[in-house]
């Protein structure tokens, strides 16, 4: 990818960046829970967010997709400011995130969990559920459910409820039904936690997918393994801060990052 | 102690006028509470406008008909001025605005203040001779079979009724099998995702109280129309609770839960007070209870059965057990 | 020199009606007075209000007979007259038969009312309204630490506060109680208040709880416990409202040339007594700082070795006391009656929200800012319409501030 030539420094510029950021800060009453002085994240790669917990990367991605606000600070999406847009709009410019805690909709079948996922629906609006036809357009967004529910290997549940799925299975459905927004780039947040090895590695295929398709993906991650297979580039948070930036083999080997982030760890 | 009269008196009062009003509330209660989570405690206060409404207008010199769009639009602006604030929040703060609001409208009405408008405690009266011009049946006929009949005034005042309930189940049912209605029941589940996939939730929670409240106005309107008086204390805060008793007895969250809630609570209510007045005349209780102890015994067994119908079956009749097990957590 | 009001019945009509003659009695002559305003409800229910002619006839309609309460409104006398008792102002069971045009005398003389002059009235209102925002403030505090530890909304908030007047008239004046005096009485309805709210988590809210029944049912569980409570006290005790015996009529004293019934000066000052000690509980005591590291994070709490259950009760039982003796107060302040508890939780709910729904000092500032607010309006809007303005503060107050005055702004959507 076009990150060998980037330069390994914490707030680097990047060739086509589609996420910048800037002097971002939000505290919780003395805590500095994010404080970024720049970011850029480039179009089109794996990007991994990775950093000691309590670090602020769920807080900068609520930031990020106007579930939180700033206290002061810039980001914009494809060149247009984000800063003040309601979650739902941030949604619709074309940036999706899941969600930590996994939010399923549990008396939802997990088809219905997928179609909801669908933008620009005519019958979801009232005067459109009442007054136009939705059927056609429904139908295509059932087909494109089950398209992708096959995808994720999840087609034999479609009508199951999703509060009846396992996490690990949730997490997979959450991540599918993001994918239903077509989103320019999907921001994860470990999506990996508490998912069984064995749909890690389908879940890793998808993320590759997704990129393989053209967008882009931000995604929370501990497991340095699974950082260091899929990730164009790796941005280490600590303390609200980026402390470091970089491919992932520099990363693995920057003293900074064992000291701050392994070292945090391991005390705890 | 006459049970053929105490049975046809809660039959009558199950499918009478007043039934069909609490099943339009219960209704538009249904929409709000079981299919989009909103707890809106003062559907009391939609039905209160809806019915002033009308009244008003028509003691004004309005026409009738005008009055039932005056009716509706009061309710449509209530929802406004009490959605608009509350439901960016979290669920406690519509329930905290909605009781109160609905209980202060009540005593505003009521009060020396609105009393040029509202005549105070004395209410409007006869301001539907329009609606009953256009009955067909006599007026002072009876129809039904023995013992078990409806006075014509009556039966059109049900006819209409029921029919409006009809419709609006109609309507509901073709709303919840659509997408916008997956999409209030995706918010009731989780909001925050909803929002993370594009959805306006404000838009939905709001369009959803709104349209529920409008319902609730025009059972309030019907319950109004059916007396051709309305009072203040028609609108007492219980009124609300017996439309959740209504709701959940059918099954929160069902298209025709309400309707069967609202038989089934009519049915027990009258039965209720049948029996009570009978034992009490045949001089059961002796001197511990007196004949308002048994109206204040009945709002005793309304309370506990909300509670016990929320902790032990919550689905109601209709509701699916397997559903409401979902831990979504 | 003493007034009598009253006698010549106003014709009227059909119905029924109580009325009267507004008049200063001086020896024979008798001097009408216009403008007197009279209050007529029914349980607690304004029904209508009556304001003196030139003549200093007054009447009101009335919807059928009944047990009414008449009110003379003490702000509307003017300059000059005052009632002989300042606390016989209220006649709390006026009966009318059918078609009856009931007539009620209040006695009236020369003398200096709180009305004398726009100062007083005022400070007079502004004091009231801090005895009222007292009431209200100790509601209010019990409800939002029971909602902090719990999450928990508590409809039935109101009929804890009634549950402790209904103790203080069961030892103080009722009939099959000991009789105890007043202040006696307090002590146990205060007790057994708290142990009332004890018993209800024990017994109904922990259950709940275990059975992870979520928060929006557990509110709907809570409206039905009040509808319940609410009308088994109606069963019990009646519709009317009823004073107590000790302190019902008291001279007032000159607080900086305001005349004040003692009553209210203790309620007022014991109430900031016990919310300063509320407060020091939670700054000082190891369950204050389990209940506020609860409120602020159940899972942390919990995780940190809080035995979460054991502070809920405790919560309970300190919540449901302070709402037992709110209850003591405003029965004290005004009378008994089974619905006071529902009546003062929509003021509850309006000066927890306006505080910040779940902080114990945003309550508490809530209460008086809301006591003081609608006191001192009646002095420029209708008496009718205080608890709409409450109402008006609060919509308000989510429309630009949802927090609260002394919430933490947090992301809602
Ligand atoms: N709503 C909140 N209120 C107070 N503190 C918070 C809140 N959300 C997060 N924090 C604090 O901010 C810091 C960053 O948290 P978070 O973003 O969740 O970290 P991460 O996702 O990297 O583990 C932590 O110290 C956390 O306790
Ligand atoms: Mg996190």
């Amino acid at each position: 990818m076009t990150t060998n030539t980037i330069a390994a420094e914490p707030g680097v510029a990047k060739p086509d960046p589609i996420l910048v950021v800037d002097g971002l800060q939000r505290t919780f009453g003395g805590l500095h829970a994010v404080d970024v002085d720049h970011l850029e994240i480039q179009r089109n790669t794996i990007t991994s967010l990775i950093g000691p917990n309590g670090a602020g990367k769920t807080t900068l991605f609520n930031l990020l997709t106007g579930f939180d606000e700033v206290d002061a600070g810039t980001f914009s999406l494809n060149g247009e400011s984000l800063v003040g847009v309601p979650s739902y709009r941030v949604a619709r410019r074309g940036m999706v995130r899941t969600f930590q805690l996994t939010k399923s909709l549990g008396r939802l079948t997990v088809l219905e969990n997928m179609m909801f996922g669908a933008p620009d629906n005519p019958g979801e609006s009232l005067s459109g559920a009442m007054f136009r036809r939705w059927r056609s357009a429904e139908a295509d967004i059932e087909a494109r459910s089950r398209e992708l529910l096959e995808r994720f290997g999840m087609d034999h549940m479609s009508s199951e409820y999703a509060g009846s799925l396992s996490g690990g299975q949730r997490k997979l459905l959450e991540m599918a039904r993001s994918l239903m927004v077509e989103p320019d780039i999907v921001m994860l947040d470990e999506p990996m936690a508490g998912v069984n090895p064995v749909l890690t590695q389908s879940l890793l295929e998808h993320i590759k997918a997704l990129r393989d398709d053209g967008r882009t993906v931000v995604f929370v991650e501990h497991d340095m393994d699974v950082v260091q297979e899929i990730s164009d580039w790796v941005i280490v948070l600590a303390e609200g801060q980026v402390i470091a930036e970089g491919r992932p083999e520099q990363i693995a080997s920057n003293p900074i990052v064992i000291d701050a982030y392994l070292g945090t760890q391991s005390n705890g | 102690m006459d049970w053929t009269e105490i049975l046809i008196d809660a039959a009558t009062a199950s499918i009478g006028p007043v039934a069909a009003a609490y099943a339009l509330a219960a209704i538009g209660l249904n929409l709000q509470f079981g299919y989009s989570g909103l707890l809106n405690f003062g559907q009391a206060g939609f039905m209160l406008v809806g019915g002033y409404g009308a009244a008003i207008t028509v003691e004004h010199g309005g026409s009738f008909w005008l009055g039932i769009l005056v009716g509706i639009a009061a309710s449509v602006v209530l929802g406004l001025i009490l959605g608009g604030p509350t439901l960016r929040l979290r669920a406690d703060y519509l329930a905290i605005v909605t009781i109160s609001a609905a209980e202060i409208l009540r005593l505003i009405v009521r009060s020396g203040w609105a009393e040029p408008l509202t005549n105070g405690v004395f209410g409007i009266q006869g301001f539907a001779n329009p609606f009953f011009d256009l009955n067909p049946l006599a007026t002072a006929g009876r129809y039904g079979w023995g013992d078990f009949t409806f006075q014509g005034r009556q039966l059109w005042v049900m006819i209409v009724g029921w029919s409006l309930v009809g419709l609006a189940t109609l309507l509901l049912w073709k709303l919840i099998a659509s997408p916008w209605g997956r999409a209030i029941r995706a918010i009731r589940e989780d909001e925050d995702a909803a929002r993370a996939l594009g959805k306006n939730v404000f838009g939905y929670k709001l369009q959803s109280l709104i349209l529920g409240g409008a319902l609730g106005g025009a059972a309030g309107m019907l319950l109004a129309v059916e007396q051709q008086n309305i009072v203040s204390d028609s609108f007492l805060p219980q009124l609300t609770f017996f439309l959740y008793v209504i709701v959940i007895l059918g099954g929160a969250g069902t298209i025709l839960g309400p309707i069967f809630g609202a038989i089934v609570f009519r049915f027990l209510f009258q039965f209720f007070d049948g029996f009570m007045a009978q034992s009490q005349a045949e001089g059961w209780y002796g001197d511990l209870l007196d004949a308002t102890d048994a109206q204040q015994i009945k709002l005793v067994l309304v309370g506990a059965g909300l509670m016990a119908l929320m902790v032990f079956r919550p689905q109601g009749a209709f509701g699916n057990r397997e559903e409401l097990l979902i831990d979504d957590n | 020199m003493i007034g009598l009001i009253a006698l010549s019945a106003p014709a009227h009509a059909q119905a029924e009606t109580v009325g009267g003659t507004i008049q200063v009695a001086e020896g024979a002559e008798r001097t009408p007075i216009a403008g007197v305003v009279i209050d007529i409800s029914l349980d607690g229910e304004d029904i209508g209000t009556g304001t003196s002619d030139d003549t200093g006839i007054w009447a009101v309609d009335v919807p059928g007979p009944g047990t009414y309460q008449a009110e003379l409104d003490v702000e509307s006398l003017p300059d000059g007259v005052a009632p002989t008792d300042p606390d016989s102002t209220l006649l709390d069971s006026v009966i009318v038969r059918a078609g009856q045009n009931k007539v009620i005398a209040f006695r009236l003389g020369e003398g200096s009312v709180a009305a004398a002059n726009r100062y007083k009235q005022l400070g007079n209102l502004f004091i009231l309204g801090l005895k009222l925002g007292a009431i209200i403030a100790l509601s209010a505090v019990g409800l939002s630490l029971i909602y902090g530890v719990t999450g928990l909304i508590n409809f039935a908030h109101g009929e804890l506060l009634t549950f402790g007047a209904l103790m203080l008239y069961f030892f103080h004046v009722s009939g099959g109680g000991p009789g105890w005096p007043l202040l006696l009485a307090a002590i146990p309805a205060v007790i057994l208040g708290g142990l009332f709210g004890g018993a209800q988590d024990r017994l109904l809210w922990r259950p709940l709880r275990k059975r992870r029944i979520g928060n929006i049912a557990m509110m709907v569980v809570s409206i039905g416990l009040a509808l319940a409570l609410r009308n088994f006290f109606l069963i019990i005790f009646d519709g009317q409202p009823r004073s107590l015996r000790d302190f019902a009529i008291q001279d007032t004293v000159d607080i900086l040339g305001i005349p004040v019934v003692p009553k209210t000066l203790v309620i007022i000052g014991a109430s900031l007594v016990i919310l300063t000690c509320v407060g020091l509980f939670l700054q000082k005591t190891k369950t204050g700082i389990a209940v506020r590291a609860i409120a602020d994070n159940k899972d942390l709490a919990e995780s940190s070795g809080i035995d979460v259950q054991s502070v809920i009760l405790s919560t309970w039982i300190l919540g449901a006391g302070l709402a037992a003796l709110s209850g003591v107060f405003f029965g004290v302040s005004e009378s008994v009656q089974y619905n006071m508890g529902f009546r003062l939780l929509l003021l509850t709910f309006a000066a927890t929200v306006l505080g910040g729904l779940g902080t114990a000092y945003g309550a508490m500032l809530g209460g008086f800012v809301i006591g003081i607010a609608i006191e001192m309006s009646t002095y420029w809007i209708d008496t009718e319409l205080k608890n709409a303005l409450a109402l008006g503060l609060l919509i308000v107050m989510l429309l630009f501030r949802p927090q609260g005055l002394l919430g933490r702004k947090e992301r809602l959507g």
